[in-house]
């Protein structure tokens, strides 16, 4: 790839990354005087605001590397449905305690694998971004284990309800682990991650994990693939429309 | 006094601009007033190049709501003092470090009620602890725990089973 090329592709990867961060600090803020108690309400909107955090930082990059006048509110604000190229598994509602809680799992398990490689990108601006949400996502992945844990290895009720939510999620996580063109192109540059080498590592740590919280992980006999191409389910569209309301009644409005 | 603060520290002595550093002790972190942004370890640097000032911070927490106000806080302390020309730039590697923290910072944060990050043996991976950070009202080590995630992005809840207090500790980071 020319440099050119390679500025744009990491243009395209710093938008798709700030889109995951973003839909699914998005979807954990909804928690915020929902929560179960007072202790866990708090810690959900500590953590979307982590993500939106880093959402932001992601964004502002795209926003350097197009230098075309755009900012990082065109991206969150101004951009339709099949524009967001992030994960489903991110944009699922949040259902119950359990499922938001298995879905941090699975996505705080995959976050830790992949900021550990990006840390390492030759990119010194997605190198710092990931260094710094390295840290942060050690506080979650503390969290989600524990939950899941507790919630597995709890009562019937509960443990139905986790079991449940691992079923319902399971097929949105295979995409996690299919890079296309563009992102083994930037992993073979050294800017990138090839979320292939990801897999392994992360199903070893989900199956002591489920072990010990008394639950069994599914089948891989069904998978739904679509975000990174902007093939989406239905629920970014209504995500979108809550997320982006206020900016579109007044237009180019700021805090 | 840790490292990361002695080279924040050298680079403030070395500065021929020490009214700035002054003045910039007057910008607090909204949240956690007793500490300047100096304290707190966002401060970088102060310098001056082509007749502009150039303050160079570094954010605590990705989302944290405090560094708008922060920025804004300098702009203004900054222009109060006839300064036109400035600039604030951000600098993100390396990552913001509850390392970074100023010694006189963690003593008044005991004083107003906070535990600093020191006053707690970290967990695995340098997280917080389940028990044992030193209840800054009583002194005891009988701490438990409530919450990773506190009030503000930066602090974690605990209460202590000697007083039967609740406090916030400022989290190792
Ligand atoms: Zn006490």
């Amino acid at each position: 790839m020319s440099e050119d090329d390679l500025q744009q592709a990491t243009l395209e990867l710093a938008l798709r990354l700030g889109d995951d961060a973003l839909v699914l600090g998005q979807r954990l803020s909804e928690w915020v005087s929902n929560a179960p108690y007072l202790e866990e309400d708090i810690a959900c909107a500590n953590v979307a605001l982590d993500f939106i955090g880093r959402a932001r930082m992601y964004y502002g990059y795209a926003a350097e590397l197009a230098a075309d006048g755009r900012c990082e509110d065109d991206f969150a604000y101004l951009r339709s449905e099949r524009e967001f190229h992030n994960y489903l598994i991110l944009e699922l509602p949040r259902g119950d305690f359990a499922f938001t809680q298995v879905r941090q799992l699975l996505v705080d398990l995959y976050n830790s694998g992949f900021l550990a490689q990006l840390c390492r990108s030759r990119d010194a601006t997605l190198a710092a971004i990931a260094a710094k949400a390295m840290k942060e996502t050690r506080y979650h992945l503390r969290r989600s284990r524990e939950w899941v844990v507790r919630l597995g290895d709890g009562t019937e009720e509960s443990k139905r309800r986790t079991q449940q939510a691992l079923e319902e999620l399971w097929g949105y996580t295979h995409e996690l682990f299919e890079p296309d063109t563009l992102e083994q192109q930037l992993a073979q540059a050294g800017i990138g991650v090839d979320t292939r080498m990801l897999k392994a590592h992360w199903q070893q740590e989900l199956e002591a994990l489920a072990r010990e919280a008394g639950l069994h992980l599914p089948q891989n006999d069904w998978a739904v693939r679509g975000g990174r191409t902007g093939y989406h389910t239905e629920n970014l569209g209504h995500l979108l429309m809550e997320l982006q309301s206020i900016h579109r009644a007044y237009p180019g409005c700021q805090w | 006094m840790s490292s990361d603060y002695s080279d924040r520290l050298r680079r403030r002595e070395a500065s021929p601009l020490a009214a700035l550093w002054e003045l910039l002790d007057r910008v607090r972190d909204p949240e956690l007033p007793v500490l300047s942004i100096w304290d707190l370890g966002v401060l970088q640097d102060v310098t001056c190049g082509n007749g502009s000032v150039v303050v160079t911070i570094t954010p605590t927490y990705s989302g944290c709501p405090a560094m708008e106000q922060i920025r804004a806080d300098i702009e203004r302390v900054l222009r109060a003092a006839g300064i036109e020309a400035l600039e604030i730039r951000t600098r993100l590697a390396p990552a913001w470090s509850s390392t970074w923290l100023s010694p006189q910072g963690c003593a008044r944060l005991r004083q107003y009620g906070v535990a600093p990050p020191s006053d707690g043996v970290a967990a695995e991976h340098g997280l917080t602890p389940d028990a044992g950070v030193v209840c800054p009202r009583c002194g005891s080590a009988h701490t438990l725990r409530i919450s990773a995630f506190g009030s503000t992005a930066c602090k974690a809840l605990y209460r202590c089973t000697h007083c039967c207090e609740p406090f916030d500790y400022f989290k190792p980071i």
